[in-house]
């Protein structure tokens, strides 16, 4: 590639990626020659600066038709700006949460570390979003997956961080291999690594071998991704590392990354398979051929998240089991495979982004103090800190689907993308319905705690002014699309035109 | 006079109680329930206005509001589907219904008189309430009746868990666990009509689901539609309750504070009924006829299991948990009996069992107030210590078991009338029913205010003169519905109608 080609793409549709690597740069360059006791805290709001930069950057591109540069391996699409806005949003927010982190062993020595690792790992999401071929969507990938292991461990003194580091690291490794080994078959069949190219190539797959060695791979990269979105069968580490990882690497966990999964989900599914034949009679694709199965990882994820989160008595235990629950709700969604996928999908994971982060910072001000993530640290929340009580309440009862809040309108359209299609996912509605129900159970269990029981410890609480923010932002946002869906439905009918472009 | 937003004044108008609320400081008692008091008048007033315009003759049809709301898919597109309007509107029926819940919303703001604690607390959920049940049944499309459905079920969780008896939290659970299981089925209803018709207003709906060649998005087939009914059924025998979905409401009953019993068994329950009415028979008519007779076998099972139980319970408000699911036994037999007599039978049960249960469990918080105690041995001889509220407690009593000249005679004559025409061997049995609710309950009142005495009544005074306003005002209208039952039934007529001519009768 010469000069010339090289500068005739244009560069500009990268600029927030290059916003995000300038400032990962020059972050780990300052914590370099910074001395020693200055506090690294003003990195995180250096951080800060350029995640609203880089959304700044992004929202310029809005209007920006669908363009692909670095041949064919970078797209800008709908799909693209849309989801990199919802990475943007959740990384400022998570930011905010954890320039308030303040654990008991201390962590000033290495928070330098966490903000240019957080950083990196929001870049490799941001490439996943954009990427138009396998080798860019796995490089993203891996980047998003190391920073995030390191991160998990960061409190280098805390057994359970060092656990749940080392439990990430393995499982992970071994979901990435499975997905790979999954690539590897469909790079097999048709000789490229572009989405585009390999989606044409396919269409006029017959040799019935062929076809099921696609089934075969969609089969593992499914297996293999379910691990980023904490989903059936890939789930297990999810607890442990939730637990043991910093609170804001937890919250990061939950909403930035399972975002990122689902994005790589969406791209990787639906550019490869939503063509290929799938060798039966009627000629169907393989996607809806092989739907099924991506319904039944779906309805496994919610029976074990809500069942398992109802034994928990561990906040961070009890949220990451939900967070499991909340990804098989949005794999409903996959599997529905309707024509508001795409919607619903951005919706719930705005919705969920907010209303996560929300409980989030409050879980870490209620609990960093004392050490103990026992939900009994709820206990009298209400007494001591009403306005915090509310808004914990209020993000349970979205994250439990109740009605006025951002949650409940999430469901709604999940519900009615399952059952437009003729063939209705009747099943898979009931078992999500029924697992909501269950999930009253221990979201409603942490409510008791805050309004109905006495306080152990009487001290009022202060709040930071960054955790103060997260939670407000959160609150209005989970209200006002819980009482105004349409502001968000609006922007995205007027902005993303049904994302008709993702298959161009 | 603007009628725009009339019905949406109605309905949030204790929005502004809460509000106000939320300035006061927590220790200004009785401040707090002033406010909490009025807070529940501006609906009541508005309430009442509309009744009274509707009896003059104005039009309900002035009162509908629609302002679209949520807009799923791209509405170039989809034009009007999938498009959720937010749009209130009242028939006679819904109307009825929205009185009933303002007076009882009022009455049990005064009966809120002897909560204890956190009133605070207490009264922005108790509006809350308010708001939920008025919403419900000014709905004009499914979702927003779903969503107000919902509004009822939270602050009722937290109400019954904080500020009840013994086992609140029990009792507490339970409430969320069935009727959350209850909404969920009844979701899934409305997802699969919304789904597949594009529309969620009840009219619209109505239209589509009994044309004969319907515009639909995707299928609905027979067997569909009557599973369906069977869902719509399901979630609302969980409200009302049908016999083997009631445990949850007895524990309510038993361990919740009795102003809020007096909301539950006065409004919650009747949503149940109205859902039944008004989805089950106008969406799926046939269906429903084909379901009649089961609906009236379960309505007698209903009828007799309840009060066979509440024949032996020993505390007063076991046997009126049970007189309830007894009562609500008679809603169903009207349901069952599918002509006129038997609906509008049903509807008055549906009022005039709102209003005696909201009577009886009035009385229980003064004695109980007073006393400590709902034990019917341990209340023995109220008549002496407090012979007003026995003299009350003999009235309610008197209603429920349906004596002539009160509201419980009409409704339950009505609808064994219904019955006996279609069904006479079955209403020859259910008619046990109807001896053995006199028994248990005079077993029980008399048990109480004439009973042996095993306590003193000496320091205990009677019903003071605030009390005496709720009291008061209940017995006026279940003697006034006794008497003079066009005042429900003459607003009643054209809904009647229009569900007649639904089910073909």
């Amino acid at each position: 590639m010469d000069l010339e080609t090289l500068l005739s793409y244009e560069w500009g549709i990268m600029t927030p990626e290059f916003i995000i690597l300038g400032v990962a740069t020059a972050l780990s360059l300052m914590d370099l020659f910074m001395p020693k006791s200055q506090s690294r805290k003003i990195l995180g709001w250096v951080g800060f600066a350029g995640v609203l930069a880089a959304l700044v950057s992004l929202l310029g591109l809005i209007g920006h038709g669908p363009e692909s540069i670095l041949l064919d391996t970078f797209r800008l699409d709908s799909f693209a700006k849309a989801f990199k806005l919802l990475l943007l949003i959740g990384s400022a927010m998570v930011l905010l949460i954890a320039t308030g982190y303040e654990p008991n062993e201390g962590l000033e020595e290495f928070r330098g570390e966490f903000f240019y690792l957080f950083m990196a790992a929001l870049l490799g999401a941001m490439i996943m979003s954009s990427s138009g071929d396998l080798i860019t969507l796995f490089v993203g990938l891996e980047l998003l997956s190391i920073s995030s292991y390191i991160l998990a461990g960061m409190r280098k003194r805390n057994l359970h961080s060092n656990e749940s580091a080392m439990k990430y690291v393995i499982n992970g490794s071994i979901a990435t291999a499975i997905t790979l080994f999954g690539m590897s078959y469909v790079y097999g069949l048709t000789g490229t690594t572009n989405l585009k190219e390999m989606a044409g190539f396919l269409t006029s797959v017959y040799n019935e071998q062929h076809i099921y060695l696609l089934g075969l791979a969609f089969f593992m990269i499914v297996v293999g991704l379910s691990f980023k979105l904490a989903a059936a069968p890939f789930h297990m580490w999810a607890p442990d590392v939730y637990q043991g990882a910093p609170t804001p690497v937890t919250a990061f966990l939950s909403v930035v990354s399972k975002t990122a999964g689902f994005i790589i989900m969406i791209r990787i599914l639906f550019s490869i398979f939503a063509n290929a034949p799938s060798g039966d009679a009627q000629g169907l694709p393989m996607i809806l051929a092989l739907q099924d199965y991506v319904a039944f990882l779906a309805g496994a994820t919610m029976i074990i998240g809500n069942l398992i989160a109802l034994r928990q008595r561990n906040i961070k235990r009890l949220f990451a089991y939900s967070s499991i629950a909340q990804a098989g709700y949005l794999l409903v969604v996959i599997a529905s495979m309707s024509l508001f996928m795409f919607d619903t999908l951005w919706f719930y994971l705005g919705a969920y982004l907010f209303m996560n982060l929300g409980a989030f910072a409050i879980i870490q001000h209620v609990t960093h103090k004392s050490g103990s993530e026992d939900i009994s640290q709820f206990a009298g929340l209400y007494r001591r800190a009403p306005f915090l009580a509310i808004a914990m309440a209020i993000f349970l009862l979205s994250l439990a689907g109740i009605p006025g809040t951002a949650g409940f309108i999430g469901k709604l359209n999940i519900f009615m993308g399952a059952l437009v299609p003729s063939e209705g996912h009747y099943v898979l509605v009931s078992i999500m319905i029924a697992t909501t129900v269950v999930s009253y159970f221990y979201y409603f269990g942490v409510m008791v705690q805050m309004f109905f029981r006495p306080a152990g410890d009487t001290g009022k609480v202060k709040i930071p002014a960054a955790l103060t923010a997260v939670i407000g932002i959160s609150l209005a946002a989970t209200i006002l699309f819980g009482v105004a869906p349409n502001i968000a439905f609006d922007f995205l009918q007027g902005n993303f035109n049904q994302f008709t472009d993702f298959f161009q | 006079m603007n009628l725009t937003y009339f019905l949406s004044i109605l309905v949030f108008s204790p929005l502004l109680g809460i509000l106000v609320l939320s300035f006061l400081p927590k220790t200004q008692e009785s401040l707090i329930k002033t406010v909490g008091f009025l807070a529940t008048i501006p609906a009541l007033v508005l309430a009442l206005i509309a009744y009274f315009q509707y009896r003059a003759g104005a039009g309900l049809e002035q009162l509908n509001e629609k302002v679209s709301w949520i807009q799923f898919g791209d509405s170039g597109q989809m034009g009007n589907l999938f498009s959720i309007d937010y749009e209130l509107g009242l028939d006679g029926f819904s109307l009825i219904m929205v009185v009933l819940t303002a007076v009882i919303s009022t009455l049990a703001a005064i009966a809120s008189i002897h909560i204890k604690k956190e009133w605070k607390g207490y009264f922005m959920l108790f509006l809350l309430l308010e708001v939920g049940m008025l919403g419900v049944f000014a709905a004009e499309n499914l979702i927003l009746f779903f969503i107000f459905f919902e509004i009822t079920l939270i602050p009722t969780f937290f109400l019954i868990g904080k500020w009840g008896y013994f086992e609140k939290e029990n009792a507490a659970y339970s409430f969320l666990i069935y009727n959350g299981l209850g909404s969920a089925v009844l979701l899934i209803v409305i997802m699969v009509l919304f789904a597949r018709t594009g529309t969620a207003n009840i009219d619209a709906l109505m239209a589509a689901m009994n044309a004969d060649n319907p515009q639909l998005v995707a299928p609905i087939s027979e067997n569909m539609k009557m599973g369906l009914l069977i869902a719509l059924l399901i979630a609302f025998g969980v409200k009302l309750p049908i016999f083997p979905l009631h445990s949850w409401m007895v524990k309510v009953h038993v361990q919740a504070p009795p102003s809020i019993v007096m909301l539950h068994a006065g409004v919650l329950l009747k949503i149940g009924a109205f859902g039944l009415i008004r989805f089950g028979m106008g969406i799926f008519p046939e269906q429903f006829q084909s379901l009649a007779v089961w609906l009236a076998v379960l309505g007698v099972v209903n009828l007799l299991y309840g009060a066979f139980l509440a024949f032996v319970q020993t505390d007063f408000k076991m046997v009126l948990a049970y007189s309830s699911i007894s009562h609500m036994g008679i809603v169903l037999i009207g349901l069952g009996a599918l002509n006129e007599a038997g609906i509008q039978g049903a509807i008055f049960q549906v009022v005039s069992h709102g209003l005696i249960a909201a009577l009886l469990f009035f009385l229980v918080s003064v004695f109980y107030e007073r006393v400590q105690t709902s034990n019917i041995q341990n209340l023995g001889g109220l008549a002496k210590g407090m012979p007003i509220t026995a003299g009350f407690l003999l009235a309610g009593a008197m209603a429920s078991l349906g004596l002539p000249g009160m509201s419980g005679f009409v409704s339950e004559f009505m609808a064994f009338l219904g019955l006996f025409k279609e069904m006479p061997i079955l209403a020859a049995v259910g008619a046990i029913g109807i001896i053995m609710t006199a028994v248990y309950l005079l077993r029980a009142v008399l048990g109480i205010t004439y009973g042996k005495a095993l306590r003193d009544f000496a320091g205990v005074t009677d019903m003071r003169k605030f009390e005496f306003v709720p009291v008061l005002v209940l017995v006026g209208l279940i003697v006034l519905i006794g008497v003079y039952p066009s005042v429900l039934s003459e607003p009643l007529t054209s809904t009647l109608e229009t569900i007649m001519l639904g089910i073909g009768g």
